[in-house]
């Protein structure tokens, strides 16, 4: 049910995120979503693909490391209060969210949340049970 | 079962090899007295002449010659028989300063030859192996020296010199070469191409690697035979007495054995002078008693070490020098304390860090600051950002304990650190001072 994050070591100074990016303009990859995360020499750039495999292989061949971390993406109503309601579910089943950030869709009025989660299973269940769609791998390339 | 180039002089009994210093000496001293007026003057200021040298005991009484003098002399200040008479010279990469330019007559050449020679058979060599020799060719002692070495043995050789990777892997693979010689940090490389490429120790048909000509550590050793399938052996040398096979590593590998027919080894105080016992740490000193064209009498190499003659179990009777902490040229002076690169790069091998590193000093505010730059690995990387930090405080902590000092470990992007092919540049110091 879960959507593969790719997660790619970069080097903290000009230019780096950009390198990477042009790897994967090169080889037409679309970002879906992407997120930085840093301290003072090294960061990790996370992002969402439409076809995770083919996107690790071509960095790989760049020379990156990466790893695949999985996440939980959730649609929410692009409304006030929306990120609430979804925090809320996680708060009263006790889940610690260590990231997230946001995805841009094409359906009218609805917005994504991407969730890093210590237990993806235990996180989809209780959105699910409350009403809030959670997308996979083949539904991101609907968006 | 070990092998020998030889026996007879490798395994000699002490009162052989004494007898052998003791002649050589008295008649290299002759030699260099009426040959080389840079160093007579020397034995004149010290008040020495021929006559005060009988034997391997009076050696102490001679005077010192450091890498200075080299400079001082250069180019033909040190050489003792005419420019007729050599055939070769052969001279340093010049990083710590002014390039050393060494003279050979065909004998100096043979010598040098045999030694390796017996170092290669000390790895297991013999004529029905293939040597590729991945050291550099020309004017860097490294190929021309083990080439010899190869031919003297019989073995087959492939003189790839160093450089272009995928050429060196071919040949290995496709000519069945199973023993290799380069430095230490070159092989380390071919391994990690080797890797890369999918192939596993047992696709590699190398037995017995010959790495020298750069300080590497136990760990350093232990990852190169694992990823090669091979063991790997030390060997030591300097331009200025030859080139490698000054000593070499038998199946032992603990402890090099020092080609004493042909040198004395000395440990000395580096701030007195005096000579130490065995076994007590102290700066290299050598007399090339065989050598003609460049005869050099106890020649300071600033590599720190020790001596130790306890049996060996290779038979081999010569005296073994412990492996070089570093060469004084290498030690670091940091906030005051002496850091070895060698001492980093145990530190981060014992930790699962990659083997290629660099060390950069510099000085911001006054104070001395010691940067070790590490690779990111697919196998060390996650996605949990405060799982990766934490591994870099446990390195900081790790090199703290071994140094005295604090370092700064900065994590950079995989195969973004400069590979070698020759001596590795294992240290940028920016200081001005």
């Amino acid at each position: 049910m879960d959507i593969k994050q790719i997660s790619v070591f970069l080097e903290n100074k000009p230019g780096t995120l950009n390198d990477m990016t042009r790897v994967l303009t090169e080889h037409n990859v679309d970002l879906r979503a992407l997120s930085l995360a840093e301290t003072t020499d090294f960061g990790i750039a996370r992002f969402i693909v439409g076809d995770v495999l083919d996107t690790v292989n071509i960095l790989k061949e760049a020379g990156y490391v990466s790893s695949l971390t999985p996440v939980v993406v959730a649609e929410v109503e692009d409304e006030p209060g929306a990120l609430n309601k979804v925090l809320q579910v996680f708060t009263d089943h006790s889940i610690n969210v260590e990231y997230m950030y946001a995805m841009l869709g094409s359906r009218e009025g609805k917005a994504y949340m991407i969730f890093r989660v210590q237990d993806s299973m235990k996180a989809t269940g209780a959105l699910l049970t409350n009403g809030i769609r959670i997308l996979d791998q083949e539904s991101l390339s609907e968006l | 079962m070990e092998r020998y180039y030889q026996p007879e002089i490798e395994c000699a009994s002490r009162e052989k090899i004494k007898a052998i210093q003791d002649e050589k000496l008295v008649r290299q001293v002759k030699h260099v007295w009426d040959n080389v007026p840079y160093y007579r003057k020397k034995m004149e200021e010290a008040g020495i002449t021929p006559d005060d040298i009988r034997s391997s005991d009076d050696l102490h009484k001679l005077p010192f010659l450091s890498k200075a003098d080299l400079r001082e002399a250069y180019p033909y200040g040190l050489v003792g028989v005419p420019l007729k008479d050599c055939v070769r010279i052969q001279s340093t990469s010049g990083t710590t300063g002014k390039r050393v330019v060494a003279f050979y007559t065909q004998h100096d050449i043979d010598l040098w030859e045999e030694c390796c020679a017996r170092a290669i058979m000390a790895a297991g060599g013999t004529n029905e192996d293939v040597c590729q020799v991945s050291y550099g060719y020309g004017l860097f002692t490294g190929g021309p020296g083990l080439n010899g070495g190869s031919h003297k043995v019989g073995c087959l050789t492939i003189p790839t010199s160093s450089g272009n990777t995928e050429r060196q892997i071919m040949f290995i693979r496709d000519l069945n070469a199973t023993i290799l010689c380069c430095t230490p940090s070159y092989a380390a490389y071919l391994g990690e191409s080797m890797k890369e490429m999918g192939l596993k120790p047992e696709d590699i048909p190398l037995k017995a690697g010959i790495f020298g000509a750069e300080a590497w550590s136990e760990e350093m050793r232990h990852d190169i035979e694992n990823t090669l399938g091979i063991k790997a052996y030390d060997i030591y040398g300097l331009t200025e007495l030859s080139g490698p096979g000054v000593s070499f590593e038998c199946s032992a590998q603990s402890g090099m054995h020092i080609n004493e027919d042909h040198f004395i080894a000395e440990i000395i105080d580096p701030e007195s002078g005096e000579v130490l016992p065995d076994g007590e740490q102290g700066e290299l000193v050598f007399t090339s008693i065989d050598k003609e064209a460049f005869p050099l009498l106890r020649y300071r190499t600033r590599d720190v070490c020790s001596l130790s003659r306890e049996k060996c179990s290779c038979g081999r009777t010569h005296v073994k020098m412990m492996k070089p902490k570093g060469r004084t040229d290498d030690m670091l002076i940091i906030r005051g304390v002496n850091v070895f690169p060698s001492q980093i790069e145990t530190v981060l091998l014992n930790k699962g860090y990659p083997a290629n590193y660099q060390i950069v000093v510099d000085r911001v505010n006054n104070t001395d600051t010691l940067d070790v730059q590490v690779e990111m690995t697919q196998e060390m990387f996650t996605d949990n950002l405060g799982e990766i930090t934490a591994r870099q405080r446990e390195l900081i902590e790790g090199l703290k304990s071994m140094l005295g000092i604090k370092a700064q470990v900065t994590l950079v992007a995989p195969k973004s650190i400069t590979r070698s092919e020759g001596k590795a540049v294992r240290v940028i110091d920016k200081r001005k001072i």
